[in-house]
This record gives structure tokens, C-alpha cells and sequence, in this order.
């Protein structure tokens, strides 16, 4: 074998070895039957008008020009893969990430929140991961909460003129870290501590999920960067006619 | 092509943090279970409401199962999930590869 044969082949055992020693586990999102139904419908309701605009967005996107199918079919991809690997983290138990940074910040938040639902229909019914009871309120952390801190954080790091990468980085990493806040929040209005009400057991629930959730908010805001440098590369067509790139900047 | 010089050297970087930050907790917390931060979460829920909560609805699939989804299935269906999306991420991915091998020839050849 030549030498670089050679690394091609460890470079194959260690991903193989990597993804095998992956634990299997289920993570997140609040579990079926675990909200009371009050909370469940309120969640769901306050999803909705969010679903419609994002239909909506996704229609006249599509009306606009057939191009940004493709990259719109690529962040859905993206978010069904992100959402699938569960990731040991530094607490001792696995968590997983959403993946929806990419497509909030390509298209728009509410776009985001109609690929999102897909997935987490996906889960829910497939997996018993999730739940249908508890869609609403998982919609609602993963699918709208995240995707707006994201596409909000990319909009405001714009502005700064930081590094484009620097601002995709922080956008996918927040709104990956606020999905699970939010979780935490819906979690402690349905279970108020009973000492120190609402406040206190945000926090208990917040300490399950946060430390958790950091590394891998930093995994998934890397994995976002990777995705669009490789797009920026190749498909610098559909960027432009989707009007992530701007026609007169040059690169 | 200086960019994309450089553009490679960063994915590599990148792909190599991610890799550390996934597989260094399990060296870190070496015997933990690594189980689902779900079931940390609904333990959580028995502390704080002070007694153990019975979910009022069992997933569709689990009642119609007459039980929980065997590991093993479920792994195939979370490695569906996976497959699915990594089709269809490669497949558009290779296209623009290609397309843009084939303008850059074009290119060269005028």
C-alpha cells in the first residue's frame, strides 16, 4: 500500500470506529403524553399561524424560481441528518442536534418550520421519539424558536460585518442552544417546582439540558459552516438566485 | 483557486473539532450510560412534581405494538432517517461538483 492508500484506510477505520462506539439512545424533544393536554393545544395553536407563513414562504420562494428547490431539499436533508445522530456529550447521557440553522439562515425562519414539522412527524410517529400529543410544543422549540434566533443572530452579525462564517457559526450554535431552553421553559410551566414555582424549576430543568446541549450546539454550528463553504463552492448559482450572496460580492 | 486552497485546509479543521468534541465525552465519562437526555428529563419531571408521572398517551406505534420499538428497529428506522438525508445532500452535491467541472472545462477550452 502506498502511503496514502495507507491513510485513506485508517482514516476509514477511525470514522467506522467512531460511529460504532456511538451509544444508542433516545434525546430530547418532550415526550409523548408528558404535557397536559391544555398545554399541548396551546402550543399547537400558537404554531400554527408560524406554519402557514412558512407555507406560504416556501410557495412563493418556489413560484420565484424552481432553483432554490434544490437547496431548499438540502436543508431539509441536513436537518433530517443533524436530527438523527445522537452524540454522547460530557454530562454522560446523548442528546442530538436540530439542524435547522442552515435552512433558516438560507431561506427564512418559517420555511424552516414546515421542513422542521416533517421531521419531527418522522420521529414522532416512526420512533415514539417526540410524541403527536407533545408536537406542538416540540414544533415550537425546534421548528420556530431556533430557526428565528438563528436567522435573527445572521442578520445582526451582517450588519456587524463580522466574518460570514464567524456569524453562520454563532447563529446554527444559538439557535441549537435556545431549542433546548425553550424545552426547558415548556417542561417547567407544565411541572411547577413546588417550593419555588415556575422560576425554579426552569432552572432544574435547564441544568438537565444545557450542559448537555453545549458541545453539541458547538458540533452543529461547525457542521453548519462546513455545509455552506462546500455550497459556496459549488453552487454559487443557487445561492445568488436565492439571494444568500449578494450578485456583486466577489469571492 | 487560492480560496479554495484554504477552504479545504478549513473543513478539514473543522471536521476534526467535530469529531473531538463527539467522541471526547466518552473518554471523559468513561462508564456512564450515555443514555437519552429525554429520560434525564422525565426523572427530572418525578422530582420536581414530587411524585412519578404517569404519561396519559402511549405513542401510536407503541400501542399498536403492544410495546416498546425493539433497539434494534429503532436504530434502523434513526438510520432511515440518516440515509434519506445524506441521499439526497450527496446527490445534489455531486451534480454541482460536476456542473462545475464541466463549465470549467468549457471555459478552458475557449
Amino acid at each position: 500500500m502506498s502511503k496514502r492508500q495507507r491513510k485513506i484506510v485508517t482514516a476509514c477505520a477511525i470514522m467506522a470506529l467512531s460511529l460504532g462506539i456511538t451509544p444508542i439512545a433516545n434525546a430530547m424533544h418532550i415526550m409523548e403524553g408528558y404535557l397536559p393536554a391544555g398545554f399541548c393545544v396551546v402550543w399547537g395553536a400558537l404554531c400554527i399561524p408560524f406554519l402557514v407563513a412558512g407555507f406560504f414562504s416556501i410557495r412563493n420562494k418556489l413560484r420565484e424560481n424552481r432553483r432554490a428547490l434544490t437547496i431548499l431539499a438540502m436543508s431539509g436533508a441536513f436537518i433530517f441528518v443533524i436530527s438523527s445522530l445522537k452524540i454522547p456529550s460530557v454530562t454522560g447521557s446523548c442528546s442530538h442536534m436540530t439542524g435547522t440553522g442552515l435552512g433558516a439562515i438560507l431561506f427564512s425562519p418559517s420555511a424552516v418550520s414546515i421542513l422542521g414539522v416533517i421531521v419531527l412527524l418522522f420521529q414522532a410517529i416512526l420512533l415514539a421519539h417526540g410524541g403527536l400529543t407533545t408536537l406542538g410544543a416540540n414544533t415550537f422549540s425546534m421548528a420556530i424558536a431556533g430557526p428565528f434566533l438563528a436567522f435573527a443572530i445572521y442578520q445582526i452579525c451582517q450588519k456587524l460585518k463580522l466574518n460570514r462564517k464567524v456569524g453562520i457559526f454563532l447563529a446554527a450554535m444559538m439557535g441549537d442552544l435556545l431549542t433546548y431552553c425553550v424545552t426547558s421553559v415548556q417542561l417547567a410551566m407544565a411541572y411547577p417546582s413546588e417550593s419555588g414555582g415556575v422560576a425554579a424549576s426552569i432552572v432544574k430543568f435547564l441544568g438537565v439540558f444545557a450542559p448537555t446541549q453545549l458541545p453539541l450546539a458547538v458540533i452543529e454550528g461547525l457542521l453548519t459552516v462546513i455545509i455552506v463553504i462546500g455550497l459556496e463552492t459549488y453552487a454559487m448559482p443557487e445561492l445568488k438566485s436565492i439571494g444568500f450572496i449578494k450578485e456583486q460580492e466577489v469571492r | 483557486m487560492e480560496t479554495k486552497k484554504k477552504n479545504t485546509g478549513l473543513v478539514i479543521v473543522l471536521l476534526v473539532l467535530v469529531a473531538l468534541l463527539a467522541v471526547v465525552p466518552l473518554f471523559l465519562k468513561k462508564g456512564a450510560e450515555f443514555g437519552g437526555s429525554d429520560d434525564a428529563g422525565s426523572v427530572m419531571v418525578e422530582e420536581v412534581s414530587g411524585k412519578a408521572y404517569t404519561p396519559w398517551f402511549t405513542p401510536v406505534l407503541e400501542s399498536m405494538l403492544g410495546g416498546e420499538l425493539p433497539g434494534e428497529v429503532e436504530s434502523l428506522i434513526f438510520c432511515l432517517q440518516t440515509g434519506i438525508g445524506v441521499g439526497v445532500i450527496a446527490f445534489f452535491m455531486g451534480r454541482f461538483v460536476e456542473r462545475k467541472k464541466q463549465e470549467s472545462l468549457h471555459n478552458d477550452h475557449h
